[in-house]
């Protein structure tokens, strides 16, 4: 039977658009913007000077902190300079601008295609490796994977659990990716089950996507402990939470992390880069983009290396249509509009969703009726018509009593409200504010204790 | 008849013993407050709006009953006449605090700026800036959704289509109610000014444009590109550039309005009309002469 998670959730339409249209290479443009900050946590310290010959693979910026990934160049060439750019959200952001000459890979990276089986490192090994080859989360949280594969002392790991649900609609990237590289997805689930200790992982995959549930689950025979978990489709699956409820019937606590429920998720682009970083040495240094989108001539699937503009995935897409209102970073339930296409894609790059003018309009909105059916729909059990309202009027101590931190902003709640009221934009408001009050009492108490 | 009586007397018995007793127990708990606190809290105006720093008019009532000096403390709603009275309640000195008045930092408008996005999220400002930095060019500039609107419980800020934030000065006490709603720190409480000719005279820098010049140009029009102009020709030196943006320092600055017609982007507004300008032919010869006074 498939399984699915419990509370709430919602149907969109899929509008899989790429999904048969298999990974092709970008071509490295002429120049790259590699981001400083690309990851949750302190951006990275740059370790070149502009001037600096990098190659394919060079550490260009090393992690600022353990909550922190190190930055590979993903050309070769000449460092132009390193500078503030304007991001997708129209801030300014530290970048090291690379010119590219040629394509010369580092000589310690592995560049060719056969499988390799023999996982040589230890546990202790393979999370350094996988720090220093610069990794995060490649779902689009970009949380530096070596810090979800340190388990904290007194917790134990039971289950790993890799993300291959891709629940966003229109996105594809993780579906080609399950079906032309499946061995060395496999390999990096093996290779992330040796660092952490365990012998049991699942891949959740939603039914929307049988030729990858077929392929894996028949590759999947090599590997033992290795269960594919078929899923019902429904949104927002690929939430951890979600996930962890739909493949180990386990619900984590308010406020508390998947390792306490003794699970650690990894979504299946990160596997694969688990895999290349382990095994073939090679830095995170491209990923797969699926850019997509109604108005757009070829919705593709495209192999980029970190820093190539957005327009130039556009254009290889068949160039910016005329009738496009809005250009998403990301799915078109958790992604952010960008303001402009000079921006570089970055490791937490999945997709680039271009929507027509029409569907792009958020809907004028009205009144609250009542109808409860953002309460249905929210996967974390929340109240999101009650925690919008507290948040529009700055009640900071009641939000945070209604569990506005568990929010994970998936926008049900936006999607199904009748009235088209702005709640997740809140309840984000709402949870950002609660955060910081949080955290300001967390630093005062942690002061007033070391004055004792 | 005789039920009647007997409920009337056990009543009248109860509640003259009950009343005793309540008596002592107040007598007994009685808190003493200054009842110097209940007289300086009737002088205040009442609107409870926080602008003092105190949880409304009560508590700044008790934190100027206990204080020792007034200088630093003061009703903003009020200004200078209710502290006057409330120090002769006191017996204390009152402090010279000058009236002030909330200042929007910021020449963009609803019609001016120049577009680069459109949003169309929830009409907050607290909200499109946690989603982007502006629907101008400008990463500083006022995001028009009216958080300060919101947050003035005076009715003293408006948005003009062409003017941008206003504020009414008869209206503002200052409470600095819309400085902390801004997200975007544009605005600014500044002291009212020299009262001449019924003109509150007081100049400031209408731009927090922290990008570098060439950038703030392209960004807008009036954008501050701190090109120091100002800073020179100022003669009380109440002008610092700091992270690319002009600041007017209103402790220093006499309002004379030097700047304003130096400003080569207009980036610098006062509420009186700039003076007029020097004739262009001996203008060099003039330009040092000032600069020697």
């Amino acid at each position: 039977m498939l399984k699915t998670f419990k509370i709430g959730g919602i149907h969109p339409d899929e509008n899989k658009l790429s999904a048969a249209s298999p990974i092709q290479v970008l071509p490295v443009p002429a120049e790259v913007k590699i981001p400083l900050a690309q990851h949750i946590g302190a951006p990275a310290q740059p370790c070149v000077e502009a001037g600096a010959k990098v190659k394919v693979g060079s550490l260009i910026a090393k992690a600022g902190g353990f909550v922190s990934a190190n930055v590979h160049s993903s050309v070769s060439g000449t460092v132009k300079k390193i500078e503030d750019f304007v991001d997708a959200n129209g801030l300014r952001k530290m970048a090291i601008v690379i010119t590219v000459e040629g394509d010369e890979w580092e000589e310690s990276i592995d560049r060719s295609t056969d499988i390799v089986r023999d996982i040589k490192l230890e546990p202790k090994e393979i999370i350094a490796k996988v720090a220093e080859m610069g990794l995060v989360g490649m779902g689009g949280a970009t949380f530096p994977t070596h810090v979800k594969l340190a388990v904290p002392d007194g917790q134990k790991c039971e289950a790993l659990v890799i993300n291959g649900v891709e629940c966003e609609p229109y996105l594809t990237s993780d579906h080609r990716a399950m079906l032309e590289r499946p061995e060395e997805i496999l390999m990096g689930v093996k290779i992330l089950m040796k660092a952490l200790q365990i012998d049991k992982a699942y891949i959740g995959i939603e039914n929307n996507k049988p030729d990858a549930i077929a392929k894996l689950t028949e590759l999947a025979k090599n590997y033992p402990g290795v269960t594919i978990q078929p899923l019902k489709l429904k949104y927002p699956q690929g939430g951890e939470k979600q996930l962890i409820d739909a493949c180990m019937d386990r619900q984590v606590p308010s406020g508390k992390l998947p390792i306490n429920v003794g699970a650690v998720v990894q979504n299946v682009g990160t596997a694969l880069a688990v895999y290349e970083a382990v095994q073939k040495n090679k830095p995170l240094i491209e990923r797969v983009v699926c850019v997509t989108g109604k108005p757009l001539a070829k919705p593709s699937n495209f192999l980029v290396r970190i820093g190539t503009p957005v327009s130039a995935c556009i254009e290889a897409a068949g160039g910016m249509p005329e009738d496009c209102g809005k250009v998403i970073g990301g799915g078109p339930m958790m992604g952010r509009a960008m303001i402009h296409t000079d921006v570089p894609v970055i490791k937490g790059t999945s997709g680039i969703l271009l929507m027509n003018k029409k569907e792009s309009k958020r809907p004028e909105m009205a009144n609250c009726i009542r109808c409860a059916k953002c309460v249905n729909v929210c996967p974390m059990g929340l109240e999101p018509y009650l925690l919008s309202k507290l948040a529009s009027k700055e009640l900071w101590d009641e939000a945070q009593v209604h569990n506005v931190m568990d929010c994970i902003e998936c926008g049900s709640c936006n999607f199904t409200c009748p009235s088209n009221r702005p709640l997740l934009d809140y309840i984000r408001l709402g949870k950002g504010k609660v955060g910081a009050i949080l955290r300001a009492k967390a630093a005062e108490a942690k002061a007033a204790a070391e004055k004792k | 008849m005789n039920s009647v009586l007997i409920t009337i007397a056990v009543l009248a018995v109860l509640g003259c013993s009950l009343a005793v007793i309540l008596y002592f127990v107040s007598q007994k708990f009685k808190v003493y407050e200054d009842p110097k606190i209940a007289e300086v809290e009737a002088e205040l105006p009442g609107a409870n709006c926080g602008g003092c720093g105190f949880p409304g008019c009560h508590g700044l009532a008790e934190a100027l009953a206990k204080a020792d000096d007034l200088s630093n403390m003061g009703c903003p709603v009020g200004g200078a006449p209710v502290m006057a009275k409330i120090a002769a309640i006191l017996g204390k000195e009152a402090g010279s605090a000058d009236p002030m008045v909330a200042v929007a930092r910021c020449g963009a408008s609803c019609n001016t700026r120049i577009k680069v996005a459109e949003y169309d999220g929830a009409k907050s400002c607290a909200i499109a800036a946690s989603h982007f930095s502006s629907e101008t060019a400008c990463a500083f500039s006022c995001l028009g959704h009216g958080d300060c609107v919101n947050a003035c419980q005076f009715d003293a800020i408006t948005i003009d289509p062409d003017k941008g934030v206003v504020v009414d000065d008869a209206k503002c006490v200052a409470c600095g109610g819309c400085v902390k709603a801004c997200p975007k720190n544009i605005i600014e409480l500044r002291p009212k000014g020299r009262l001449v000719q019924g003109i509150n005279r007081r100049v400031w820098v209408n731009c927090v444009n922290k990008d570098r010049g060439p950038v703030a140009m392209k960004a807008c029009k009036n954008a501050c590109i701190a090109c120091g102009k100002c800073a020179k020709v100022c003669k009380f030196n109440a002008i610092v550039i700091e992270n690319n943006v002009a600041y007017i320092d209103h402790a220093k600055c006499k309002a004379c309005g030097l700047c304003l017609n130096e400003c080569p982007t207009h980036a610098i507004q006062a509420t009186f009309p700039a003076p007029p300008k020097p004739k262009p032919a001996p203008a060099p010869a003039e330009a040092p002469q000032a600069k020697a006074e």
